[in-house]
């Protein structure tokens, strides 16, 4: 244990000055992984199930026969014959039990996985994406009486107006007025999720825009959409990102919100989807009684939310420059203080991730 | 440059004349989602209605866009907001439902922040150890439960158990005048403990659990809050001066920390009243998000007029409540000049 640090920072050292090679920073982010994974058991979990979740999805999606006994409703084919014995509770042939139509409950979840996994990525890449290019506009050109500053001003505006609407709530108007469907319930989504990265994206650009590196990149003569591009975007994005993971699973409970109240996919139907599967049984059959219909669709939506939701809120913490420094020195409370010197803030996030694995390193050191 | 009186009330004009455009902007959005992205929807709207609703209809939408808007607007300002299907006008129904969503709204942020804060603060207390990580799962299974699951597991398992009612406001129709439309509020006037406290039964469940789900942004935040503010200096003098534990994290500490959570007040409002359309549907709670979650009709045909106005209404809440949050912020913190 008390080995480590010295070895770590013998090896930093070295690597110091040299143009690294891209296969040790892989390691290095490989290895920042584990750190995290090791400071907070929680984390670990998070990154486990959403591993799980991800690898079943794919499975589903290039061999369902796998792992997918029954096939959906109307797509029989390389499937097994639908089960004949209907309304059938849990059993060993059907995990999750059969319904009143003589669905394979287990296998409606399952293949409903990669439709909601999809959906959450996708609506949260796009916010991130879209969101995020206007936050960098926002944020980089924000001089007031320039043509930029305007455009920023009218970005910000247009956020709030944004901001405004509950993602729920605009999804019954759009379906009120488009008519139902999923796309209606996807549309309404991404109308009201983007602001949210905007706010965040320029916030960011920023704190980073007056780093004295991006003066220096200025005052080198550097061109600004490269000094956007180059120094501040890369910098911008491991914040981001990690609210990106959070985000995933927000959006699946609010997805399969909008469906359950009757604006999404309708079930039965071509593909399942967990939201739409628990309206539907929840209107037409007593729950108390038929317990696993609604049962294991809202196990399937909480643990793929939560996987999601453990693994953001962990890196949130880790990455978190002031949450960091407090969790490091918060913990010193109640042990004697190591005397360790305080690290300089780094501008570059690759040489403050550094020091964050150099301080841990300490720490060890001096709790061994 | 200050904090004086007179500088307080520049502040807060100053932002309510920046919410205007905020506003505007939201009755116009509105109208683009409801009128403009919608292609021919009058026979799906007026489904059943005689042929001459189903012209009139036509006839509004071939007018140019500017007098379409035009009539929107005015009508909006005007409470002249449409009937709905069944021919009850719309103006009228959201303002008597109005308050119940507030007082339900009301309460359980008050829960968020009885609960939620406090949580943050044991967070940030055992940051990294095991009471942190229950804290953070507690807050996530929050996060991540569909506030219909959480609504339903609360109605038919939790409910029996504590013994709460799960429908409606009052176990019978009350005796005195609804003043206000808050249930506990109106027993309170009327001094009627027996109705008060039945009143509050009913209350509780629906908001503890709209409660719970939002709690995460709150209990979050005041724990990366006081993470912030611990390693201060003025905490571990105050540690150092020999203050129990609970008074230097809760008087000391927390009272800082509240400032940066109160944000949390904007943030979780667009998320409490979402969440109240379907709290309210499965409670039987009379507020404007059981109204919401009819519009759609459930196959019948949609309720057109009631959803702009939902829409509209859920959406000037949640900008109020950020100007709140917003001024509240201004008034703790000495740090913001109100000039």
């Amino acid at each position: 244990m008390a080995a480590t640090p010295l070895k770590v920072r013998l090896h930093r050292r070295g690597s110091g000055g040299t143009p690294k090679p891209v296969g040790r920073s892989v390691w290095r982010s490989v290895r920042g992984l584990y750190r995290v994974m090791r400071a907070n058991p929680l984390t670990f979990i998070g990154f486990v199930l959403v591993a799980i979740c991800l690898v079943l999805a794919l499975i589903v999606i290039v061999d369902p026969v796998l792992i997918v006994p029954y096939g959906a409703s109307q797509n029989t084919g390389v499937y097994k014959e639908p089960p004949t014995i209907l309304n059938w509770p849990p059993s060993i042939q059907h995990p999750f039990g059969t319904d009143q139509g003589g669905l394979d409950i287990y296998s409606e979840v399952m293949l409903a996985l990669p439709l909601d996994l999809g959906i959450g990525i996708g609506i949260a890449a796009f916010a991130l994406v879209a969101g995020g290019a206007l936050g960098l506009i926002a944020g980089f050109w924000d001089q007031p009486r320039t043509l930029g500053g305007a455009l920023s001003l009218v970005i910000m505006r247009t956020t709030d107006v944004f901001l405004a609407f509950p993602s729920l709530v605009l999804a019954l108007a759009i379906v009120a007025s488009i008519g139902r469907g999923v796309w209606a319930a996807i549309l309404a989504i991404m109308i009201t999720w983007w602001p949210y990265y905007v706010r965040l994206v320029r916030g960011e650009t920023l704190a980073v825009k007056h780093l004295p590196y991006v003066t220096a990149a200025k005052a080198a003569g550097v061109r600004e959409t490269r000094i956007l591009t180059r120094h501040v975007l890369r910098n911008v994005l491991e914040p981001v990102v990690v609210y990106f993971t959070l985000d995933i699973g927000t959006v699946l409970v609010t997805f399969s919100t909008i469906s359950f109240v009757g604006a999404g996919i309708p079930f039965p139907g071509k593909v399942p989807e967990w939201g739409s599967m628990m309206s539907f049984y929840q209107q037409n059959y007593v729950l108390s009684t038929y317990w696993w219909y609604i049962t294991f669709p809202a196990i399937a939506i909480f643990m793929s939310a939560l996987a999601f939701s453990l693994l953001g809120d962990g890196l949130r913490d880790v990455l978190d420059p002031r949450t960091r420094r407090a969790l490091a020195e918060s913990s010193s409370f109640h042990e004697p203080p190591p005397e360790v010197p305080q690290p300089a803030a780094a501008p570059d996030a690759a040489e403050s991730e550094e020091e964050a694995i150099e301080e841990e390193a300490r720490e060890e050191g001096a709790a061994a | 440059m200050g904090r004086s009186l007179e500088d307080l009330v520049i502040f807060i004009l100053k932002r309510f004349l920046q919410l205007l455009p905020v506003l505007l902007g939201v009755i116009v959005l509105t109208f683009l989602v409801t009128h403009v992205a919608a292609i021919d929807p009058c026979p799906r709207w007026y489904q059943k209605a005689s042929l001459a609703v189903i012209n009139h209809c036509k006839a509004q939408f071939a007018l140019p866009l500017w007098t379409q808007f035009w009539n929107y607007f005015t009508q909006l300002l005007s409470g002249n907001w449409g009937t709905s299907p069944l021919g009850v006008p719309v103006y009228p129904v959201i303002s008597s439902a109005f308050p119940a969503t507030l007082e339900l709204v009301l309460t359980s942020m008050l829960l968020m922040i009885f609960i939620g804060i406090p949580l943050g603060v044991i967070a940030a207390q055992f940051a990294g150890r095991w009471g942190d990580h229950l804290v953070r799962v507690l807050y996530l299974s929050g996060w991540s439960i569909p506030t219909y699951v959480g609504a339903i597991i609360a109605a038919v398992f939790l409910a029996p158990f504590l013994g709460l009612p799960t429908s409606g406001e009052y176990s019978a129709p009350p005796p005195f005048p609804q003043v206000t439309h808050m249930s506990v509020v109106d027993a309170v006037i009327a001094l009627n403990f027996p109705y008060t406290i039945d009143a509050f039964s009913h209350l509780i469940l629906p908001a503890g659990v709209l409660a719970f789900i939002e709690m995460g942004n709150a209990t979050r935040m005041t724990r990366s809050a006081m993470l912030e503010v611990l390693p201060l200096e003025y905490v571990k003098s105050a540690r150092m001066k020999g203050l129990s534990n609970f008074v230097v994290l809760y008087k000391h500490a927390l009272r800082n920390a509240l400032i940066t959570a109160t944000t949390v007040l904007g943030v979780t409002a667009g998320g409490l009243l979402a969440g109240t359309v379907v709290i309210e549907e499965v409670f039987g709670w009379p507020g404007i998000g059981a109204y919401a979650f009819s519009v759609l009709g459930g196959g019948g045909r949609p309720d057109f007029d009631g959803a702009i106005a939902v829409v509209v209404v859920f959406a000037i809440g949640v900008v109020i409540a950020n100007l709140i949050a917003d001024i509240l912020y201004g008034v703790l913190d000495p740090r913001v000049e109100w000039r």
